[in-house]
């Protein structure tokens, strides 16, 4: 088990090793994102610009402008909340190559409450023209989302979260934008994207006795959306669902739906926040709170004309 | 450095602002008149680095205009310098036109960063000052402010990281005309004391007119290759819509086009202003 924000520093890490234009930046929750991994070993090339989001972002932008390739991290909340204008006009309007990695998104941050957890950063950003929009599914797609992010010339919004996840895809996964099929089922089709992929596997487990064997997809680029594979996909099946760790409003959920409705209009159940604020709490009693763990899920499943 | 040639760029300038402006119907005259003697003295003056051939030269000096909302001014001069023809100016702010109402660097060469929501340009010109020094370059970073844009909270952000990370390859100049749109700034947000703000903030700060070529082209050259650990403020003090009578201290003239008669008088005057 492993947050995807650890497998970010670590990746971040190798990634300065091999590539000196990479150049990180926090603001002043370097230990909580992991930017710590690169700082200590690169200090020169570090920056950490105190509680100052704003300025993160601007300074991230001014520093690509100079010809680096910045990985700017705080909480999600903070970077695409406080920071969204400054993301839009100063970074995504001129296509800047800044990567914004944030941690702590969803509710799986747990005890620090409402104001901490990020419920809309998937919509912020992907509202944004010119934005790129990824959530990794666990630590292996997370690595390999870093490497992505810095050959893809533009910039990159990459959500991590707080709670340890264990290894759900395999080993030699690559992250290549595509939606990609974990488990192979008939009738339902489970679009889910971030830690909901697990959850979501999980749930297919207890489902086991009831003779339902959905299909899993991980979806773990929001923008731009696969539509064409999505489409393909959801034609195979009779009943759509969508899994994420965040308002379903404007989120994973309302890609597909949006997807769908042009292409290939189906009925389909959203499973996230119901436009909720967070509340503290463990991270597991939230997401049964919330009706995103596995049994909810199944509940879910069952309770929908299957 | 030929203070007729100075003079001459600056009347040129001052032309082209006024004409792109008239024929676009809209855009802000007042902040971009009051800036026109310090984009001369960087872009004419000896003081910037910078080839209009290779307008991405890596080791070039940077200039960022924080309030973008001087489009036309940035657009004038780097025409007068060379990056483009001076033909298309009076496209400014008609679709499909490269000269944006708020500068657009995909679009133009020679614009260093798409700008035009306040309080921005000074992050940007850290971040670069951060970078052109990681490189090893002796690339200094000038940034224009207005004085209204203090008023943006990330200003001081980036004033406090500027001098944290002892930036002396950053420059930032105020453009102190003393108004904004809703009047004057000691009325709408007071902003003074300027000098201490700053100097409390960790900047060396100097004041000075802002319309003398004599007093801004030693200050800007000695802002260059400087060692001392600090990044440097320039209190330019100008007059809103300078060059212009009318428009002289004229709040209404910071968004407002002349109309084509009001076009006609400022030009009279661009030519007979006195600069000094």
């Amino acid at each position: 088990m492993k947050a995807t924000r650890e497998a970010y520093g670590e990746a971040l890490l190798e990634l300065g090793r091999i590539n000196n234009q990479v150049v990180a930046l926090d603001a002043d929750l370097s230990k909580s994102t992991k930017t710590s991994l690169f700082a200590k070993e690169f200090p020169e090339r570090f920056f950490n610009v105190g509680i100052a989001e704003q300025n993160l972002i601007g300074i991230a932008a001014g520093l690509s402008l100079a010809g680096f390739v910045p990985y700017a991290s705080t909480f999600a909340i903070f970077a695409t909340g406080r920071a969204w204008e400054q993301i839009r006009n100063t970074v995504a309007y001129p296509s800047l190559n800044v990567k914004i990695c944030a941690s702590h998104a969803g509710i799986t941050v747990g005890e620090d409450g409402a104001s901490h957890q990020s419920i809309e950063d998937i919509a912020l950003m992907s509202v944004i023209p010119n934005m790129t929009v990824l959530v990794p599914a666990d630590p292996i797609e997370t690595k390999s989302m870093v490497n992505w992010a810095f050959k893809h010339k533009g910039p990159v919004y990459i959500r991590l979260g707080r709670m340890g996840v264990p290894d759900v895809l395999p080993k030699d996964y690559s992250f290549d934008t595509k939606p990609y099929v974990i488990k192979k089922g008939k009738k339902i089709v489970i679009f889910a994207t971030g830690i909901m992929l697990w959850k979501c596997l999980e749930a297919i487990e207890l489902l086991k006795n009831y003779n339902i064997e959905p299909t899993l997809v991980n979806v773990s680029c929001i923008k731009p959306f696969p539509e064409d594979l999505i489409v393909k996909i959801a034609k195979e099946h009779d009943i759509v669902f969508t899994a994420e760790e965040h308002n379903v409003i404007n989120g994973l959920g309302s890609m597909v739906a949006s997807t769908l409705s042009r292409n290939y209009p189906m009925k389909i159940s959203f499973i996230g926040i119901n436009d909720r604020f967070g509340t503290s709490g463990k991270p597991n009693d939230l997401l049964s709170y919330y009706g995103l763990d596995p049994n909810s899920i199944k509940e879910r499943l069952l309770s929908w004309g299957v | 450095m030929d203070d007729l040639h100075l003079r001459e760029r600056a009347v040129n300038i001052r032309e082209s602002i006024i004409k792109m402006i008239t024929a676009a119907k809209s855009g802000h005259p007042g902040g971009s008149l009051s800036g026109v003697e310090i984009l001369v003295s960087l872009f004419f003056g000896g003081v910037m680095n910078y080839d209009p051939k290779n307008p991405q030269l890596e080791t070039r000096d940077r200039f960022f205009l924080s309030k973008g909302h001087a489009a036309p001014l940035l657009y004038s001069t780097l025409a007068e310098a060379g990056y483009f023809d001076k033909s298309g100016l009076v496209t400014l702010r008609q679709l499909n036109s490269p000269f944006q109402g708020h500068p657009d660097m995909r679009k133009l060469p020679g614009i260093e960063a798409s700008t035009g929501s306040l309080g921005q340009g000074l992050s940007i010109s850290v971040g670069c000052a951060l970078g052109l020094r990681l490189k090893g370059f002796n690339s200094h970073v000038f940034t224009l402010l207005g004085d209204g844009e203090l008023e943006e909270g990330q200003i001081w952000e980036a004033a406090m990281a500027a001098s944290h990370f002892k930036l002396d390859n950053l420059t930032a100049i105020v453009d102190r005309n003393k108004l904004q749109i809703d009047g004057f700034t000691e009325e709408v947000m007071s902003i003074e004391p300027l000098n201490e703000k700053w100097l409390s903030f960790g900047w060396n700060v100097v004041e000075l007119n802002g319309h003398s070529f004599e007093e801004l082209i030693p200050a800007l050259q000695r802002a260059k290759g400087r060692s001392d650990k600090k990044p440097l403020v320039i209190i330019a003090h100008t007059i809103k819509g300078r060059g212009v009578s009318f428009m002289e201290n004229v709040c209404d003239f910071h968004g407002k086009a002349p109309s084509e008669e009001q076009a006609k008088v400022a030009y009279s005057e661009i030519r007979e202003c006195d600069v000094h």
